[in-house]
């Protein structure tokens, strides 16, 4: 093999003072070949992005500083070159797309100018040939119309539009290198699969060698020729995708992979419970009125039926805007629905007034998104957990008493409970906001994306507690997802929605094995990494 | 875009009869009755009857709005109570300074404060920045007037480059009106000027700091070009929008200003108005001055479309 | 999967003990700017505060044999005893007679209790308005309206305007300082309680069925706190300004009070010959102000960093 076109050799990068740690990135090697993808996959603070960005020469000035190591590219040491020939470099022989197409795009300019602007940098080309150009890119980035997309604002495109508007701007002057770093993350499951394809494409096709930075196994083994796994800056294991994937050889890799859950649901006993929940014709449409806009309104969702009972999950799978998250909050009435019923045990709750509402409220109980956002930074989570009890009538001092054996029973310390929440990482507050459901007494448990801010390992765990639960306390789990690895391990019963509408439903080994609606089997087809096999841990 | 300047068009009209049913309610609160006032202190009461039912003020409250509102709006603000003139013949007459003012305060502070705050905010926590801000935060404190006197004390007075006081009108030379205006422009941007600094300061270190400009130095951008073809225009939003806001500060500095520098223009008007409880030219300025500043802030609304795209569609 | 339980890391037992945030008065304490800006106006406040025990004569007192003398000029007074008493005028005298320096001791007094009163007025005041609007839908729009009708008249004007209907006098300036404060701090709260209203912890605590009123205090309020503070700081040097300029122009707090805006009035005439009547209450003024807003500033980096922002 000819000299590889990337080379790193024990790369540090220190961390500011009063880190956790000193380096962000510690003696880091690998290299990157010319029409190879390499995936560097890492949990958050594992260095892969500081990596990718001392390659770009990017880290953020007086923050981050490399400090030892050097980077080739293509034989030239970047972190010795002078502003001046960094900037040469950029965009001619290595270039970078990032993860939020939107934020990474600049409002004001449009999409054409954009790319042109790469082309006004480091070329003496004419208008007329550059025009010619940025068009013949964004054709073969496969960007619909070309023509209206090169006069055409980011806001006016599609998320998946953006990113390829972005990797259009990154190879239009075919570097050698591309760095991805997290380019799918912020997309769909659908639009990251076309991405996906796009890169691969584009790679093949141009020989370009991709610096790939991801946190997601399913995306590895997708795209990845070579894998370098990263754990608190260090490199704990490399070699190609089958080896890695299918023989780990380091103990924190095999946990991460087995932390991915597969896609083959497990078989589960049919549930018939009395049911605890059920809606009829549930709606919910943001009206826009006003005098001068008559864009009309909005069915966040359409007439959503669905049953669920004591000891059961339902899972709501979608993209965004499929409206999932606004059955959720309609059923939790945090906003109030449109039309249609929701009863929770014998009562119609859809229709109640706050006041009304308020006796039956800790019958449904909801866990949140961002672990970071669902707790009162400024209240101990004590005082956090035994709020609903003491707003029902508990006594301050029993109901410490329960807080204390919910802590252990989500696996935290009783101890722990005059803490604030920023003492509390991830995952253990989203513990600490099971606990305060739990803490209700309730019959319903609603997870919005609950575990989808998570690392996957500690995923993997939240996951268990909630299966545990559910099953101690007969709990009917309303679970909201986008993940269908997620959703396949966790729900009995699954509910697929697109744009406001209920396309599909049914038990979720019968869903997974035969999907009956087109949108179904789109969203199986792009799952990430969905026909590799790969090594697990057996189980005992 | 079209139905973005109606809606805002139209938002406008609801704040001005807002403002104008202040104004009237304002006038109405008084504890001294005008008809009184206007009768003088020997009048019988009869005599002020007979005023108040010429002047309407026996009709019910809200009857009276609207036929002020309806003379208001054709342009007739009534008789001043104390200058025995119509009150639009009195500021009719007091639009020039005010407005000549105001111009050339504008005009100055933005061409000195844009670039001032846009290099700070590049040099960030360098010397340039904290001279910068600190001037702002002076410029903030000391009160108009003072700088007023002191600007007079030592460019008039002692060295005589300019006048004491007083205006010329535009009529008699742009030389003299020119050389009338510069002190009392000086005096009136200072506060203007540190405001639009501050504010262009925070845009420009908002912008600097977004992912795009991460983007731009990603393609290989100069740092110069970072700067005014990325950073700039993002940044234009805020600071038109504090360029329109700062209008209140710089009518409330027009009116000290114009105090100190006796220039005879609204300001002047307004203070002499205030002192003689003149209620019908109070009424009369401050419904002149919201509605200029309802409109600038309208323009500046507008002008939102030209720095971003997303508005526009 | 519970099966692989055994291979994950076991479940974190203890919130792990990150590093304590630094306290909020630690930070305050550190920050130069807070510390200048408070020393000066604690210095302001106790001139005040003391002004009657270290000011050498009555501040209204006038003496018709002692008019507009130069700084460090003397006189001689006759005192209620009938003795007679030489006294150095620090800064001259008015063209009453009156010592310059006392009056400008005294001014500090009206010029701090407006700048404070105006603020926790305005922020008690705004704080109300601006949650109801906030929360409650339907009140939103109604005082929305009126508050964007009383930002649209300039503020100085307004004020003017209000001092212009009623009897000269402190409580009347403080109203009228006041109104035009109120709809900024309305919007603050505003802007704040709607974006809060949003945090997934607000609404969990809603679905633990907290009634509004505690929802409001608990997690609603506190977090206006921080940005009240630093607004009534900035409201407060505003309010200051303000009131030097209505007594400057005549039109705020009787003539005879000892403010600063009233030392400068009356000097205006002779300013030319005299400029010290405007020069001494002027330096006061400004850093008192400055150090007020220097202040705000250190608040508001402490404190509140994302404020400019919102503005």
């Amino acid at each position: 093999m000819s000299e590889p076109i990337l080379q790193i050799s024990n790369l540090s990068v220190d961390l500011p003072r009063n880190g956790d740690r000193s380096h962000a990135v510690e003696k880091v090697s690998f290299s990157v070949n010319a029409g190879e993808i390499v995936c560097v996959v890492g949990e958050s603070g594992s260095g892969k992005s500081v990596t990718a960005h001392s390659v770009m020469g990017l880290l953020p000035k007086g923050q981050l500083t490399p400090t030892g190591g050097e980077i080739l590219l293509e034989g030239e040491n970047v972190l010795n070159a002078s502003p001046g020939r960094l900037r040469a470099l950029r965009g001619t022989r290595m270039s970078m797309i990032f993860q939020e197409p939107m934020t990474a795009l600049n409002p004001v300019l449009t999409c054409g100018e954009q790319i042109d602007e790469v082309l006004q940098i480091h070329t003496d080309l004419a208008l007329a040939v550059r025009k010619e150009k940025v068009l013949a890119i964004m054709e073969a980035v496969h960007l619909p119309d070309p023509a209206r997309i090169y006069g055409a604002y980011p806001h006016q495109l599609s998320g998946g539009q953006r990113q390829r508007v972005m990797i259009a701007q990154a190879l239009v002057l075919d570097p050698v290198l591309l760095i991805a770093d997290e380019p799918t993350t912020a997309l769909d499951v659908t639009t990251q699969a076309q991405i996906l394809r796009l890169i691969s494409e584009m790679q093949e096709r141009r020989g370009t060698g991709v610096l790939f930075i991801t946190h997601d196994f399913g995306v590895v083994a997708d795209i990845a020729d070579r894998v370098v796994v990263m754990e608190k800056g260090q490199v704990v294991e490399m070699g190609t995708t089958e080896a890695v994937l299918k023989r780990p050889q380091h103990s924190y890799t095999r946990m991460l992979i087995d932390a991915v859950p597969t896609l083959d649901p497990p078989s589960r006993e049919e549930n018939a419970a009395p049911i605890m929940l059920e809606t009829a014709k549930l709606s919910k449409i943001y009206g826009t009125g006003g005098f001068f806009r008559k864009t009309g309104e909005v069915r966040a969702a359409s007439e959503v039926d669905l049953k669920v009972r004591g000891g059961e999950t339902l899972g709501i799978v979608g993209e965004s805007g499929s409206g999932k998250s606004t059955v959720a909050r309609c059923i939790a009435r945090l906003v109030d629905p449109t039309s249609g019923s929701i009863r929770v045990g014998d009562l119609d709750v859809a229709t109640m007034s706050e006041r009304e509402l308020r006796p039956h409220r800790r019958r449904c109980q909801i866990v949140f998104q961002d672990p970071y956002r669902s707790l009162n930074p400024r209240r101990s989570v004590g005082a956090s957990i035994i709020e609903g009890p003491v707003n029902f009538g508990t006594p301050h001092k029993e109901a410490y008493a329960m807080a204390r054996e919910l802590m252990s029973l989500v696996g935290l310390s009783p101890d722990a409970l005059d803490r604030y929440p920023h003492q509390f990482s991830g995952g253990q507050r989203q513990r600490i906001c099971i606990a305060r459901a739990l803490a209700m007494r309730p019959e319903i448990l609603i997870a919005d994306e609950a575990v989808s801010a998570l690392d996957v390992s500690v995923q993997t765990q939240v996951l268990e507690l909630l299966e545990d639960v559910r099953r101690k306390f007969n709990l009917a789990l309303l679970f909201i997802t986008h993940d269908l690895r997620v959703a396949a391990q966790i729900c009995d019963r699954i509910m697929v929605m697109k744009s406001g509408l209920v396309v599909e439903q049914g038990r979720t080994a019968e869903l997974f094995a035969a999907p009956q609606h087109p949108y179904t089997k789109a969203l199986f087809e792009a799952a990430p990494g969905r026909t590799f096999e790969f090594a697990r841990t057996p189980s005992m | 875009m079209i139905s973005y300047i109606l809606r805002r068009l139209a938002a406008t009209i609801p704040v001005m009869l807002i403002v104008a049913v202040l104004v009237f309610l304002m006038l109405r609160l008084t504890p001294s009755d005008p008809a009184a006032i206007i009768a003088g202190d020997n009048a019988t009461s009869e005599q002020i009857l007979a005023i108040r039912a010429k002047l309407g003020l026996d009709q019910p409250i809200v009857t009276q709005f609207f036929t002020w509102l309806g003379r208001v709006l054709s342009g007739d603000f009534g008789n001043s109570f104390f200058f025995k003139k119509t009150v639009w013949e009195l500021v009719s007459n007091r639009i020039e300074p005010t407005l000549s003012l105001s111009a050339l305060t504008m005009v100055f502070a933005i061409a000195i404060a844009v670039p001032l705050g846009a290099i700070a905010a590049y040099r960030q926590g360098t010397l340039i920045d904290r001279v910068v801000m600190g001037f702002s935060v002076l410029g903030f404190s000391v009160p108009v007037f003072v700088i007023g006197y002191v600007l007079v004390y030592v460019f008039a007075i002692n060295l005589g480059w300019f006048p004491v006081q007083g205006y010329q009108r535009l009529a008699s030379g742009i030389g003299p009106w020119l050389q009338s205006l510069i002190l009392p422009a000086v005096t009136l941007s200072v506060i203007y000027i540190a405001l639009i600094a501050r504010m262009t300061r925070t845009s420009m270190l908002d912008v600097l700091s977004e992912d795009y400009i991460r983007t731009a130095r990603a393609k290989g951008q100069t740092e110069a070009k970072v700067l005014f073809r990325h950073a700039l225009k993002n940044a234009a939003v805020p600071i038109v929008t504090v360029v329109g806001i700062g209008i209140a500060l710089l009518i409330g500095g027009v009116v000290v200003t114009e105090s100190v520098y006796s220039i005879p223009g609204l300001g002047r008007l307004t203070v002499d108005a205030v002192l003689a409880r003149d209620f019908p030219v109070i009424q009369a300025i401050i419904l002149l001055f919201s509605l200029v500043y309802v409109l600038i802030n309208l323009i500046v609304d507008l002008s939102y479309t030209i720095f971003d795209p997303r508005i526009r569609h | 999967m519970t099966a692989r339980t055994s291979i994950a890391p076991p479940a974190e037992i203890v919130g792990a003990p990150v590093a304590s945030r630094p306290t909020v008065w630690r930070k305050l304490r550190k920050n130069p700017s807070v510390l200048l800006g408070a020393t000066i106006v604690l210095i302001m406040l106790f001139i005040g505060l003391i002004a009657p025990v270290i000011a050498p004569t009555d501040p209204t007192a006038i003496n018709p044999a002692a008019r507009n003398l130069l700084p460090l000029a003397e006189s001689s007074a006759r005192l209620e005893d009938g003795t007679r008493a030489t006294i150095v005028h620090l800064m001259g005298t008015d063209s009453l007679g009156r010592d310059v320096y006392t009056r400008v001791l005294y001014g500090a007094r009206v010029s701090i209790l407006v700048g404070i009163t105006v603020a926790l007025v305005s922020v008690a005041i705004g704080t109300i308005i601006g949650t109801a609007a906030g929360y409650f839908r339907w009140l939103d729009s109604l005082i929305m309206r009126i508050m964007d009708g009383l930002m649209a008249i300039p503020a100085i004007l307004l004020a003017i305007a209000l001092v212009s209907l009623s009897s000269a006098g402190i409580t009347t300036v403080i109203i009228a300082i006041t109104v035009p404060e109120v709809p900024r701090i309305v919007r603050l709260v505003r802007s704040i309680v709607l974006s809060v209203r949003e945090e997934p912890y607000v609404e969990a605590a809603i679905t633990v069925g907290t009634p509004v009123l505690p929802l409001l205090i608990r997690h609603v309020l506190p977090n206006t706190i921080a940005p009240l503070i630093v607004q009534g700081t900035f409201v407060c040097a505003s309010a200051i300004l303000v009131e030097a300029i209505l007594s400057f122009l005549g039109i705020g707090i009787p003539p005879e009070t000892p403010t600063w805006g009233n030392i400068m009035a009356e000097g205006r005439q002779l300013f030319r010959l005299f400029p010290h009547n405007i020069l001494f209450p002027g330096i006061f003024l400004a850093v008192t102000v400055l150090a007020v807003n220097i202040l705000g500033d250190g608040l508001r980096d402490t404190l509140d960093p994302k404020m400019e922002k919102r503005a």
